[in-house]
């Protein structure tokens, strides 16, 4: 991919064939293919999430339909949400964290290149064990098929007794694999962040997507560890005949709620995080200033993941806890929003003053900021546990968490792709493709997870494969579902984009967007090495400092 | 495209950053330490909710003799490593060789728990919830404790091949972690199960 | 600049604000809630429910104003600063923060969630710990895939799916507490108007109650997933005047119908597995796996509200459960169309 060096004539390399170069894919190390696998992986998983999206929407276009069976309908559900947080969400982030922290800073690769291989193709075979329960699911009394058990798996649904067949292992050990495969990728990402930053570069210095990821990082110790635990116990329950959550034995169904929603709280802000770090990347360059109040960034997220950690029974505030437990889980899901509402302020205090561009990068991360605000405020609604009770399992957390995910972290990662993928490949992504995802993707999604709120106001529950008409339900859920067809064809011009750009896309050099990270700072796309000499560093923006030596950041720091 | 990089400032001298094997094996253990945590917590929520069968006082013997094979391995690895770093070989092998011995036997006398619980008291793991928590926990433990033998052994025969020297003191010290882990890991299982737990 | 010229912006932004407008029109006009009662959060028709709805409007003003605030802000921001071709080579003042103003987006936002937590707080424990008073009616609900068992211990009343509870007068308050249990997996109790949820947890026993203060027909389902037919655990709560209440407790106290011309269908009903799951108060059968029929003709609907209580779908459910809710665990009976028609005739007595 790279051949950036310098040549010296008569010494050309004759073209690899085709074989040798598919190899020296597949084994590779390089930390900048491994990214790129990660996004490629991720991006063939949110097509097939996306199909599966598609057919719930069908399904639900109106009351009584019969699209789908209600079995074919809850696999739907279970496989979509499965997929889009582990083999979309999760690898994609990760693949911009292998990508882009070691070029930030300054280092050759990872800490553990062969670990990271290692761990990427944990992850992808994860997503292909998940995939090959359509085929080999079967089991007892040809039941089986994909799991069916929704994404959270509750018991006692996930137990023999109510889950024959082998659908649900899959689903255990397509998790379990690829949480081994997350784990080693954030113990790479720790270890390269404190042991292999350029001379300068104190942890003060480092970018905030290189400190957001290392939180991030530290946060998937701690947070996968709980699912996995939780899947060895659900193994040991059916297959060795152990009670963890057999309740009939004395299990305790309410233990697997805690211990999926210790994981699966901060997972989702494990997704959010790296988010935050492609908007404090982002939303300078193109407002033309440094991050307003870089400390506070970085305290605040800190502060986000400690918090985080102690908010987990939010998810279950109807299943009988008694007041205390609920007024303090209600207290401590409104403390995790200060931090997170205090970034919205210090990226609005960024732009506040500046030169703003807009640029695709700009455009999205606009967009990320308002749906981001809502998100978080119907996340603030929801605290109140009392009318939790009333919103808990219905559509309005459905449109509530779709806001996060879609309206927050895949905008996010939308602004990713448009402003780094001049480094990656070398070619800048077309903006007038980029014009047209960013509108029909932004009208699709408001149509859908707006609207979406209004049946769970009225009282529609989450994962029903039909519904009763008169409820008021039927011309919400056929917009809903035309937003999403939408929003499916704004992808749709995404990926066009991604592949034309390849090919005839304007030669970006190295700095298209005139940044001041040290990625920018060689050659589009890098070169294998990276860096031919190690950087040093004397603040937080080194291009900066570069190019206007008059006023560089090193004076203020 | 030029694979000249634009120029820094001047190096700063001194740059100590941390060793990559050991950050990493902090990751690791903090990682495993949330497993086991989530075991640990399952074993105490379910003390006295076994609806039948043995209870721990019944059937459960504290094995403090394997106790203080496993915790002594700690530190004899801690000698071993040590002597390593000064180069002494025939130190450094014979009490690594110890601490093989010391965590097989502790090994041995987890099989010979498991042996006495099983066929003399009937308790397996699904007998009750005592037997779930109690042999998931027990077992993950030795589980670990296993992988850890085997990557000691790797190391015994590499030494005995002359392949372990001073060089790789580091990689030695950063594998004692684990031991170590593994060690503190018993001491808090070891508190819940045979003298929280009866 | 955006590249968009304006024209086309403007016509962009006007024709969705007129799809969405159109289509909230559309959605305005039809008809809700009819009678019976919908589903909506926002008409409560109990005690619980109220407080939630009032406690949801004030949480919905204070994110309002964030939202609103924070809103101007932004759209302020990339108005009033964006770039110009005119700017082209000069960057702006370079401003690394302020501690001044980050205290105060500190402080007042903890401010905010101190008060929110107060409002919420008094809810939870007004709802959670309310005494139950003497004149409570009673009620344990059982969750099953996928249908409801209803007891009320002190009156000696087993039923399904349908629930009666009385009106309850705040002066004289005759509030319901429900009890809720599990026969399998996790359910959700879920009748907006009467009340937020709480779960249905097997070796988890729960407390919830309501005391509505109107009459007529409330509905819900159930919100936890709980296998194939999640769906279709429909919940209807008939909330009666004070005599309908005690006339509809009189009617269910009372054992079947004994009535002679349904002797063969009886005999059907007896001999083959049906008296298994199924039990007819005042006859051998006594199965609990599956709905008490005793007084199934005093329900609206079957299949714990699939479909209505007609002839037609009472026959189709006996033949063929799968035809109207495929993956209930009533198992088709291949009865002969004879022994079929018997039986459906000996349902419609049990009243």
């Amino acid at each position: 991919m790279s051949s950036n060096a310098i040549t010296i004539p008569g010494t050309e390399i004759q073209a690899r064939p085709w074989v040798d170069e598919l190899h020296q894919w597949l084994t590779t190390v390089d930390h900048k293919r491994l990214g790129i696998f990660y996004m490629l992986s991720a991006l063939l998983f949110l097509a097939i999430g996306g199909v599966e999206a598609l057919i719930i929407r069908i399904q639900l276009m109106r009351s009584h339909n019969d699209f789908v069976s209600p079995e074919v309908f809850n696999r739907m559900f279970t496989m979509h949400g499965t997929t889009m947080i582990f083999f979309v969400a999760m690898p994609v982030l990760f693949g911009f964290a292998n990508y882009l922290v070691p070029l930030m800073i300054g280092a050759r690769d990872m800490a553990f290149p062969r670990l990271n291989a290692f761990s990427f193709w944990l992850s992808f075979l994860g997503g292909l064990l998940l995939y090959f329960s359509f085929l080999g699911g079967s089991g007892l009394y040809g039941a089986g098929n994909a799991p069916d058990v929704g994404w959270w798996a509750y018991a006692p649904l996930g137990a023999r007794a109510f889950s024959p067949g082998h659908s649900s292992d899959y689903w255990t050990l397509a998790l379990l694999v690829s949480g081994f495969g997350s784990i080693g990728t954030a113990i790479n990402i720790i270890s390269t962040v404190l042991c292999m930053r350029c001379p300068g570069m104190k942890l003060s210095r480092m970018p905030l997507l290189v400190w957001l990821n290392l939180v991030m990082a530290g946060m998937v110790l701690i947070a996968i560890t709980p699912l996995s635990a939780a899947q060895i116990m659900l193994l040991i329950d059916r297959y060795l005949g152990g009670h963890f959550f057999d309740t009939q034995a004395g299990g305790s169904a309410v233990l697997w709620m805690h211990f999926f929603w210790i994981f699966g709280h901060p997972e989702v802000y494990i997704l959010i995080i790296p988010s935050f770090a492609f908007m404090s990347e982002i939303i300078p360059v193109f407002s033309r200033k440094p991050i307003f109040g870089y400390p506070v960034m970085v305290g605040a997220t800190v502060c986000i993941a400690f918090v985080s950690m102690s908010v987990w029974a939010h998810h279950m505030f109807t299943i009988g806890m008694n007041s205390y437990a609920n007024s303090f889980f209600a207290i401590t899901t409104m403390a995790v929003g200060v931090p997170t509402g205090i970034k919205i302020f210090n990226w609005i205090g960024t732009m506040w003053g500046g030169k703003i561009q807009f640029k695709t990068p700009m455009l999205f991360s606009i967009a990320f900021l308002f749906q981001f605000l809502v998100a978080g405020l119907t996340g603030i609604i929801q605290s109140s546990a009392p009318v939790d009770w009333q919103l808990s399992l219905s559509y309005f957390v459905v449109a509530h968490f779709h806001y996060v995910i879609v309206g927050g972290i895949l905008f996010a990662l939308f602004a990713a792709f448009y402003y780094w993928y001049p480094k990656i490949t070398g070619r800048m992504l077309s903006e007038r493709l980029g014009e047209w995802h960013f509108w029909l993707f932004l009208i699709g999604f408001h149509l859908t997870f707006d609207v979406m709120h209004i049946p769970g106001v009225l009282g529609m529950p989450r994962r029903i494969y039909t519904y009763e008409p008169g409820r008021g339900w039927d011309t919400l859920n056929l917009i809903i579902s035309i937003g999403a067809f939408i929003q499916a064809i704004a992808i749709l011009v995404f990926l066009a984009n991604l592949v034309i750009s390849y090919f005839k896309g304007a030669r970006a050099g190295n700095d298209p967007w005139d940044a001041w990270t040290l990625e920018w700072s060689i050659s589009s796309p890098p070169p294998a090495y990276n860096f031919a000499t190690v950087p040093t560093v004397a603040s937080r923006r080194p291009l900066w400092d570069q190019k206007h030596p008059e006023d560089p950041d090193s004076r203020y720091e | 495209m030029s694979a000249v990089t634009t120029s820094f400032p001047n190096a700063a001298t001194g740059w100590q950053l941390p060793s990559r094997g050991k950050v990493a094996m902090a990751g690791l253990i903090i990682a495993e330490s949330a497993i086991f945590t989530i075991f640990v917590v399952a074993y105490l929520f379910y003390l006295g909710k076994s609806l039948t069968g043995p209870t721990p006082r019944e059937v459960l013997e504290t094995p403090i003799f394997y106790t203080i094979c496993l915790l002594s391995s700690s530190l004899t690895i801690h000698l071993a490593a040590k002597s390593l770093a000064r180069g002494i070989a025939f130190a450094f092998l014979g009490l690594w060789l110890l601490t093989i011995a010391l965590g097989g036997l502790f090994l041995y006398g987890t099989a010979e728990e498991w042996h006495r619980l099983i066929y003399e008291h009937g308790l397996t793991i699904s007998t009750n919830l005592f037997g779930t928590t109690y042999y998931s926990l027990v077992g993950l433990h030795a589980f670990h404790v296993t992988a850890g033998l085997i990557m000691l052994l790797t190391v015994a025969v590499l030494g005995l091949c002359g392949r372990v020297g001073v060089k790789q003191s580091g990689h030695i010290e950063v594998l004692s972690m684990y031991w170590h882990f593994v060690d503190a890991v018993w001491v808090v299982v070891f508190t819940v199960v045979y003298v929280l737990g009866r | 600049m955006l590249r968009m010229k304006s024209s086309t912006l403007r016509l962009l932004a006007q024709t969705i604000l007129l799809l969405f407008w159109s289509a909230m029109a559309v959605w305005a006009s039809e008809p809700k809630g009819p009678s019976p009662h919908g589903t909506n959060i926002f008409a409560p028709a109990s005690t619980p429910a109220k407080s939630i709805a009032d406690l949801s409007v004030f949480v919905l003003v204070i994110t309002g104003i964030i939202f609103v605030v924070v809103f101007a802000l932004l759209v302020y921001s990339v108005v009033k600063f964006r770039g110009r071709a005119t700017d082209a080579g000069r960057e702006p003042a370079q401003v690394y923060g302020s501690t001044q103003i980050e205290l105060a987006w500190t402080i007042i936002p903890i401010l905010i969630v101190v008060v929110l937590f107060l409002a919420t707080a008094r809810v939870i424990h007004a709802i959670q710990d309310a005494p139950e008073p003497a004149g409570a009616v009673q009620v344990t609900a059982i969750g099953h895939q996928y249908w409801w068992e209803f007891r009320y211990p002190k009156l000696g009343i087993v039923t399904a799916n349908e629930l009666h509870i009385p009106v309850s007068d705040p002066s004289h308050p005759t509030p319901t507490f429900l009890q809720l249990l599990s026969a399998d997996t996790d359910h959700s109790f879920w009748v907006p108007e009467l009340g937020g949820k709480t779960d249905l947890i097997p070796n988890h026993p729960n407390r919830m109650w309501m005391d509505p203060q109107r009459a007529g027909v409330f509905l819900g389902q159930c919100a936890q997933y709980c296998g194939t037919q999640h769906a279709k655990m429909l919940l209807r709560v008939s909330v009666d005047g004070p005599e309908d209440f005690a006339a509809w407790v009189r009617a269910q106290q009372k054992p079947a119908v004994e009535d002679a011309g349904a002797i063969a269908g009886r005999r059907v009903f007896e001999s083959n597995a049906c008296m298994n799951c199924h039990a007819v108060a005042g006859t051998p059968a006594d199965g609990r796996f599956g709905p008490d029929l005793t007084h199934l003709m005093s329900r609206a609907t079957i299949a714990a509200g699939a479909a209505k209580n007609t002839h037609n779908n009472l026959r189709l459910w006996i033949q063929d459960p799968s035809a109207i809710k495929p993956g209930s665990l009533m198992p088709a009976m291949k009865l002969s169309e004879a022994d079929l028609d018997a039986v459906v005739s000996y349902m419609e007595t049990l009243r």
